[in-house]
């Protein structure tokens, strides 16, 4: 793993994360009309599935959207 | 229906939520029978072409091709106190063919990898308590090719924060493989079957969403994969300096670190930026960035167009070396360019139509969504692939 690169994320992240937390504004449910929406789900989408597959396959690296981290082959 | 709330939630010791309780009124809840709440056939047609096949040992074709169908049902159902009882079916059924596999035998014109199907159905149960805001997920899968068969189980728990704008999902996966020992035919030292060899993952997954206001929600999600057994591929032939062929040699664990962040942002009324962003790492010293950007742009209230790019970007593992680049005094080796050093885009789009009164007037079929990439490699791989989602509801 390199380093620097993996503390500079954590950094990165540790910083990103206070700013929100501190941005945050209390939202009623009759409010999420938006948030609510099928296009602002916080995850891959069903049609996306053969993409992430064929992606995991293709790259090295797997991981971190919430789906599949195992199983199947990719031999080919 | 009144709120319930549960108080001192702590979990993992990673981030404290905090709920109260209240008395429960059983009698707002009514239980239901069990309905099928959506169900979802996607299609893909998906192809590549390439130099650098694996196989040959870093040269000769990648062409591919994959025909992939997935239904998933979703089954629903509340129980009496209002637990929300959810049943995911799913079976996927793919069919490839693979130019490179029929290279397994140098002199054979077809093999039995030239064309093949995976099968790999899967069933996930939860749990949920609305008035707690708590989810209990468990989940069976299997995936199954001639050469490969895969079981894999997973729980999750998930809890939102006392005002409903925050939850925190851990979760943890486990696939037990076996890969059948299909060796290369010129390194084959008898006619008898060389069996199976075991491959384990074991994955830890922890994550947290935040609402941070009307228009704008974020996702940080942190992953630990570790992997034990074989994790070659035995059919991956490496040719050495001196044009001596071997299989591929790779070390038996791999610990990977995925570190995701994602955010989605409505702007305005008809404009959605859905942004994601991952790093990572594993001990076979490959690190990647992937940037992911999809623009959802609604057209009308039930058309929408979805144009995206995604930059992939990856400092190859140490074990990889090009053809007859590796020598003898080398533990490891591979030639798979896919653990090489690269850098891939990939962009498209995606139409979604959901008309009010249903695709073709089928009131029930509410969306019909289509969506093409195109996919390039700096090692000269390029890849098309085009899906389609239908949704019953």
């Amino acid at each position: 793993m390199k380093t620097t690169q993996f503390k500079a994320f954590l950094i990165i992240s540790s910083f990103v994360l206070v700013i929100i937390s501190t941005s945050c504004e209390p939202v009623k449910e009759y409010q999420k009309q938006k948030i609510n929406d099928s296009d602002m789900v916080l995850a891959n989408r069903k049609i996306q599935k053969t993409e992430n597959s064929f992606q995991t396959y293709r790259e090295g690296a797997s991981g971190g959207n919430g789906g599949k981290t195992g199983g199947g082959c990719g031999c080919n | 229906m009144k709120r319930i709330f549960i108080t001192g939630f702590a979990l993992l010791g990673i981030l404290r939520l905090s709920a109260q309780t209240t008395a429960v009124d059983s009698t707002a809840y009514k239980s239901t029978k069990l309905k099928v709440d959506e169900v979802n056939l996607v299609s893909s047609y998906y192809k590549q072409d390439g130099d650098n096949s694996a196989v040959t040992g870093g040269i000769g074709t990648e062409k591919l091709t994959d025909i992939s169908n997935t239904i998933d049902v979703k089954l629903l159902k509340y129980g009496a106190t209002g637990i929300k009882h959810s049943l995911d079916l799913e079976v996927g059924v793919d069919h490839y063919s693979s130019a490179s596999s029929d290279y397994i035998d140098l002199q054979a014109n077809t093999s039995a990898s030239w064309s093949d199907n995976r099968i790999y159905p899967s069933v996930t149960y939860s749990r949920e308590n609305e008035a707690k805001g708590s989810t209990l997920g468990l989940g069976l899968s299997s995936s199954t090719e001639f050469d490969y068969q895969s079981f894999g189980a997973s729980v999750s728990f998930a809890q939102k924060t006392k005002d409903l704008n925050g939850e925190f999902t851990a979760k943890v996966n486990a696939y037990l493989d076996q890969v059948k020992q299909i060796i290369p035919i010129e390194l084959r030292i008898s006619n008898d079957d060389p069996g199976n060899e075991s491959r384990n993952t074991f994955a830890g997954s922890l994550s947290y969403s935040q609402v941070i206001n009307k228009n704008f929600q974020v996702m940080f999600i942190a992953d630990l994969i570790s992997q034990s057994g074989y994790l070659s591929l035995p059919f991956h032939r490496v040719y050495f300096a001196d044009n001596s062929v071997h299989q591929e040699n790779l070390p038996d664990t791999r610990l990977k670190i995925p570190l995701a962040v994602r955010a989605n942002y409505f702007l305005g009324e008809n404009v959605i930026i859905r942004a994601y962003y991952r790093y990572y790492s594993d001990d076979w010293k490959l690190t990647a960035h992937t940037v992911d950007l999809e623009v959802p742009v609604k057209i009308s209230s039930f058309f929408s167009v979805s144009p995206f790019y995604r930059y992939y970007s990856q400092q190859g593992t140490k074990y990889f070396k090009p053809y007859q680049q590796h020598t003898g005094s080398e533990e490891f080796y591979t030639s798979n360019y896919d653990l090489s050093t690269f850098n891939s885009g990939f962009f498209g789009a995606g139409l979604k139509f959901s008309p009010p009164k249903g695709i073709l007037g089928l009131k029930h079929f509410n969306t019909f969504e289509i969506r093409y990439g195109h996919y390039t490699r700096t090692t000269n791989l390029v890849a098309d692939i085009i899906s389609i989602n239908i949704k019953y509801r």
